[in-house]
């Protein structure tokens, strides 16, 4: 009889890009969900509701946000873990994979020292943020986060996440198309050129929306009066008059 | 009266080193030679041997693409010399031995000795279960397209240019690099070579075969004869996925 074949490599392939995948289209709608702040403190309020599955079940039900983070943290963990294969494992395998991209100065081989860089650097600030959203889940709210972002130093904190997440996500994300061969056209270079372009115009596009949203919450963190506490009072919408 | 235009001067820096005189240590030696219409670096490297310094070392068979001999690095990169053309590139020329493979001297490196071993790990030739040979046999016919295909990827010279270019392989020596997988993919293709998926997958399906390529793409950008690697890696990558699902 032939032996079995190991399937581990091939799954774990999989999983990296898999879990790479589901974590990247997560933080494309997050940015924009945060973005809700920029429309109106009452709008990022109705996405929070929304999030806390007050229009499905008439209650709030921050748990659920406990939950969705919790499931985030797991793949987030699982990508770092097979991910993390990919990091120069020496200093000798570091100072080889430097040399080589400081002297071919090619595009793909430092976007990947980036997605590296990013990837590293997540693991902490990444974990910090996604800890607090597990924990916490019912402190979300125009006043809330923006009292977070002042009051609790997480700013800067969000500053890097935010710069890090989104380049990470779109560089990764079109390394996942050329890696395996998605929407490749009969000339690979024009689909590989539209990729990039579109990869570009991503990153700019989503650091723009982020950092609006991270001022315009540094903002009200900053000009509120939170004597009254981080609650946040909506004019037009009564917890418990809904059912 | 017609005036000779002068051309540039380029200054050529190269990195000298014979592992056989390992006390005079690798350094970089600068030659100047003037610039002539259509020169490539085929053409200096000769200037540079002729009227400078016979002692320089560097391989050509062909002058014109097709052996694979003169790769090394062009102010980095790798690539072809006797295809580059000077006009190309500014005044300051580096040049370099490809890094990873046997350095013999100076330019010239040893690119068989690790195509060879490559050749035969992967055994990259037709595997057929007939037994016998039978001359009379009329050959299996093949779609043009498909024929077309396989002929694309057996365009490659085993320069090595992909190899150098790898960031990859050069931090894990034993990845097989895309000119391993390409052959691979080529193998695969072809309906007259008859190993199962599953004898592919022991060839390729690990870290240092398909899912070591961390797409970087170096391989793809720097070959000279501008093969589809990174397509064909992205096959083999979903064919090995696929065999891992049937099994
Ligand atoms: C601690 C956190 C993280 C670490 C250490 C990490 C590390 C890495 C590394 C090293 C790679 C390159 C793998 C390779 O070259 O094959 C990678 C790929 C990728 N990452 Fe992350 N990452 C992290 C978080 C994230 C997050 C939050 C996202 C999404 C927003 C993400 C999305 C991706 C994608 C889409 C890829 C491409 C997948 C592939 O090549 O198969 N990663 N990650
Ligand atoms: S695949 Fe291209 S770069 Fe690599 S050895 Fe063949 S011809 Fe050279
Ligand atoms: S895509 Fe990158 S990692 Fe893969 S073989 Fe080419 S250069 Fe190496
Ligand atoms: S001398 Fe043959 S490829 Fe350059």
């Amino acid at each position: 009889m032939r032996k079995k074949i190991d399937k581990m490599p091939a799954i774990l392939d999989f999983l990296q890009s898999a879990t790479g995948l589901v974590l990247a289209l997560f933080i494309m709608g997050h940015i924009l969900f945060e973005a809700s702040i920029l429309i109106s403190n009452e709008m990022m309020y109705k996405v929070t509701l929304m999030f806390e599955g007050y229009y499905f079940f008439g209650e709030r039900y921050p748990g659920i946000i406990s939950f969705l983070a919790a499931a985030i943290f797991v793949i987030f963990i699982v990508h770092a873990g097979i991910a993390m294969r990919k990091f120069p494992a020496s200093y000798k395998q570091y100072k080889t994979i430097t040399k080589h991209t400081m002297r071919m100065k090619h595009e793909d081989s430092s976007l990947w020292a980036i997605q590296v860089i990013t990837g590293f650097m997540m693991f902490f600030i990444g974990s910090v943020h996604l800890y607090i959203m597990m924990s916490q889940p019912s402190n979300i709210g125009p006043f809330a986060s923006s009292s977070r972002v002042v009051d609790e130093f997480m700013g800067p904190l969000y500053f890097m996440l935010l710069l890090s997440v989104i380049s990470h996500a779109f560089i990764g994300l079109y390394r996942l198309a050329l890696k395996w061969g998605f929407m490749e056209g009969k000339n690979t270079e024009v689909s590989r050129g539209r990729f990039k372009f579109l990869m570009k115009a991503m990153i700019v596009a989503y650091i723009v929306i982020g950092l609006s949203s991270l001022a315009k919450y540094t903002y009200i963190g900053v000009t509120h009066d939170f004597s009254d506490g981080v609650r946040y009072k909506s004019e037009t919408i009564k917890i418990g008059e809904h059912k | 009266m017609s005036e000779i235009v002068k051309g540039r001067i380029l200054k050529i820096n190269i990195l000298r080193f014979d592992p056989n005189e390992p006390k005079i240590l690798p350094h970089m030696e600068t030659f100047e030679i003037e610039e002539a219409y259509g020169m490539t670096l085929y053409i200096v490297l000769n200037m540079i041997r002729e009227h400078h310094d016979n002692s320089l070392m560097f391989d050509f068979v062909c002058r014109a693409g097709i052996c694979g001999s003169c790769s090394m690095l062009v102010n980095g990169r790798p690539t072809l010399a006797c295809r580059t053309l000077t006009s190309k590139l500014d005044e300051n020329i580096s040049l370099a031995p490809l890094p990873l493979f046997k350095l013999i001297k100076d330019l010239s490196i040893y690119t068989g000795e690790w195509m060879r071993y490559l050749n035969e790990h992967l055994e990259t030739w037709i595997h057929d279960q007939e037994q016998e040979l039978n001359v009379d046999k009329l050959e299996e016919r093949m779609d043009p397209d498909l024929a077309d295909e396989i002929y694309e990827l057996d365009r490659c010279v085993e320069c090595g240019c992909c190899v150098a270019g790898c960031g990859t392989i050069q931090m894990r020596p034993n990845f097989k690099g895309a000119v391993g997988l390409n052959k691979v993919a080529r193998y695969h293709l072809d309906p007259r070579d008859k190993r199962t998926d599953e004898e592919y997958y022991e060839l390729v399906g690990d870290d240092d075969g398909v899912f070591g390529c961390m797409t970087l793409l170096g391989c793809e950008d720097v070959c000279p004869k501008d093969l589809p690697l990174q397509s064909k890696i992205a096959y083999l990558r979903r064919m090995m996925i696929k065999t891992a699902i049937k099994n």
